[in-house]
């Protein structure tokens, strides 16, 4: 039985969340066996594609279907599932994002298949099938057992080392028969910053609060990200002001981020604003008042006002090269 | 129009997570239960969407007796009817068929969810309908207009957003800013007493997942301080402890 993993690209690149699922996926057929397997949809090169092999998977089918090239949620759901039939896989793995848990699971009603989203961990299968899952935004684990045959996994970032070393994927086209109700929702346009480090994606992220006083000061914030080569966020009071776009907004009702480090200026550290940053490897906390609740989640602190701090950390990280 | 609005009953977003039964069961000592933000923000949009198009607004719940006093605040938000059906909400393939039944049952032109509960944060259930009710599902919204049979939507993708146009029915999860959250006034409070609330049975019991247990995450030591004056000391650090630069 076989593995496969659907892969999601953005400007071109495959995701690199999408090739730790196939990293997990190959971990996992490693011990329970099978081919991994995995799936793009749209326009994206050869050279992308074999990247799926060095995660992990020997095979690559490409649905070159130049309308999937956008994310039509019903539409890629049902070309990922005939490709599940093709292969005669019993488990899907994915990276969770917003594209992929509204795929995984109309998936999970096609295949009658068990789904568990914000895996954390390769599941246990001696004497039944279960996996440990985030729960309560990251304040809690749910070890959750899968009952039915089909399986689906939607693993969250950082869940797993990313595996470069796999062999040479073969690449197959595979056509898929779509219907035109399954492109019933019609993407009229598309309006997305390009050459950034995606927020959910990104290693590395600098996020501002409302202790920057205003947008005008977010050059600070941009020196910093850019020298770090992370991603900019923001606290939900700034993107309710206007002051960031509203993507930027991390916690418990916006971006949900893992990255290896966060770095949080000018944010107190609510625990709304806590619950969106709660899987990051290492955080950093630059806050002039040193009650900010935040320092009680960091691993390192700085107290001291930002408009000082942070241009003479950039220097000294600049300094570092 | 006919709107259905699928809400949760969750721990308000402070509550602290908590375990008992030998960490089988939520501790629900002192947590106050509130209606899903994601779910508000959809009622939000129902009962503008309501006042501007006329028609009726119906709440379902998925839940125990327990859950009928966030019900009635939605009622009291605004909604004209709701609907309990009765039963712990297992997983999510159990309460999607429960959902996709009762929506079918009354035949509705628009339903919204949230973009996911707060508590097993799945971002599920949505999907799931859509694909039991053979209707488009789409999530995250965070802009959603209705003309006549079609409705123009923003959606959110990573670092940006997308325009979408689909006829009505379909099923959006819903987030921010779709509406402001609203405050239930003594006017609404008052008339969600007398609204109808009606308990229904489950139609199947199909589950595909269990919980068998849960865990809290391990304690986190304490910070590391460091002089305002001395950051070559934190790039060290991140550097040579943290080893990430
Ligand atoms: C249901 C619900 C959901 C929510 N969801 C979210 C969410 O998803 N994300 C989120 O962020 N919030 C969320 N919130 C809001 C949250 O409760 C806080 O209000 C918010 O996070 C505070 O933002 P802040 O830290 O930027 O602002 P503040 O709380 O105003 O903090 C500003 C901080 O900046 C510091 N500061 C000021 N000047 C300087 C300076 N010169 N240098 C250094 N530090 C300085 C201050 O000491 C303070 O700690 C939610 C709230 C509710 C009720
Ligand atoms: N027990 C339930 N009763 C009613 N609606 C629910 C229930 N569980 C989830 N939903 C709806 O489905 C959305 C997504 O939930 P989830 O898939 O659990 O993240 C929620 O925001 C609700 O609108």
């Amino acid at each position: 039985m076989s593995i496969l993993v659907y892969l999601e690209h953005t400007e071109g690149a495959v995701k690199k969340s999408s090739l730790e699922a196939v990293s997990y996926a190959h971990a996992l057929s490693s011990k329970v066996g099978g081919e991994v397997v995995a799936v793009a949809l749209g326009n994206i090169s050869f050279e992308e594609l074999v990247k799926a092999g060095s995660a992990g998977a020997a095979k690559v089918y490409h649905v070159a279907d130049e309308k999937l090239s956008v994310g039509i949620i019903q539409a890629h759901a049902n070309a990922v599932g005939q490709v599940f039939q093709k292969v005669g896989a019993n488990t899907l793995v994915l990276a969770k994002s917003s594209l992929g848990d509204a795929v995984a699971a109309r998936l999970a009603v096609q295949l009658k298949a068990g789904l568990v989203s914000n895996v954390v961990e390769l599941p246990e299968t001696e004497g039944g099938y279960t996996v440990k899952r985030s729960i309560y935004t990251g304040k809690a684990f749910a070890e959750t057992s899968i009952t039915s045959d089909n399986k689906i996994l939607a693993v969250k970032k950082n869940a797993i080392n990313l595996k470069t070393d796999g062999g040479e994927a073969t690449v197959e086209k595979f056509e898929a028969n779509l219907e035109d109700k399954d492109f019933a929702a019609k993407i009229t346009s598309t309006d997305q910053a390009t050459g950034e480090v995606l927020l959910p994606e990104a290693d590395i992220v600098v996020s501002g609060g409302r202790g920057m006083k205003g947008p005008e000061n977010w050059d600070m914030i941009e020196d910093l990200a850019k020298e770090l080569g992370a991603a900019t966020g923001c606290s939900k009071p700034v993107s309710d002001i206007g002051w960031r776009p509203h993507h930027e907004h991390v916690g418990q009702t916006g971006v949900k981020v893992a990255p290896s480090l966060y770095v949080a200026v000018g944010i107190s550290g609510a625990i709304q604003h806590l619950a969106g940053v709660n899987g990051s490897k290492y955080i950093v906390v630059i806050n002039k008042d040193p009650e900010a609740p935040f320092f009680k989640a960091a691993d390192y602190g700085i107290v001291g006002d930002a408009f000082e701090v942070v241009p003479k950390l950039t220097e000294a990280i600049k300094a570092n090269k | 129009m006919k709107i259905l609005v699928c809400i949760t009953h969750v721990p308000d977003t402070t509550s602290k997570i908590q375990f008992t039964d030998n960490n089988t069961k939520f501790d629900k000592t002192g947590v106050q239960f509130i209606i899903g933000p994601y779910d508000d923000y959809a009622l939000a949009r129902a009962v503008e969407l309501r006042d501007q198009t006329g028609g009726e607004l119906t709440v379902l719940n998925v839940g125990e007796a327990e859950t009928e006093p966030t019900l009635r605040k939605a009622l009291a938000i605004g909604a004209d009817k709701a609907i309990r059906v009765n039963a712990f909400p297992k997983d999510a393939y159990f309460v999607a068929l429960q959902i996709a039944h009762y929506a079918k049952e009354g035949a509705y032109d628009l339903i919204l969810m949230g973009r996911e509960s707060i508590d097993f944060n799945g971002g599920m259930v949505h999907g799931m309908v859509g694909e039991l009710l053979g209707m488009p599902s789409i999530s995250p919204v965070m802009k959603l207009d209705i003309e006549g049979q079609s409705a123009k939507m923003a959606r959110e993708i990573e670092g940006g957003k997308e325009y979408i146009e689909v006829d009505l029915p379909f099923i959006a999860g819903c987030q921010e800013p779709i509406a402001e959250w609203k405050i239930p006034n003594m006017r609404g409070i008052m008339s969600a007493r007398t609204k109808p609330l009606d308990v229904v049975e489950t139609i199947s019991d199909e589950t595909f997942s269990q919980v068998n247990a849960f865990q809290l995450p391990p304690a986190k030591g304490a910070v590391q301080l460091i002089d305002k004056d001395n950051v070559e000391e934190l790039v060290r650090l991140l550097k040579n402890e943290a080893k990430i630069l």
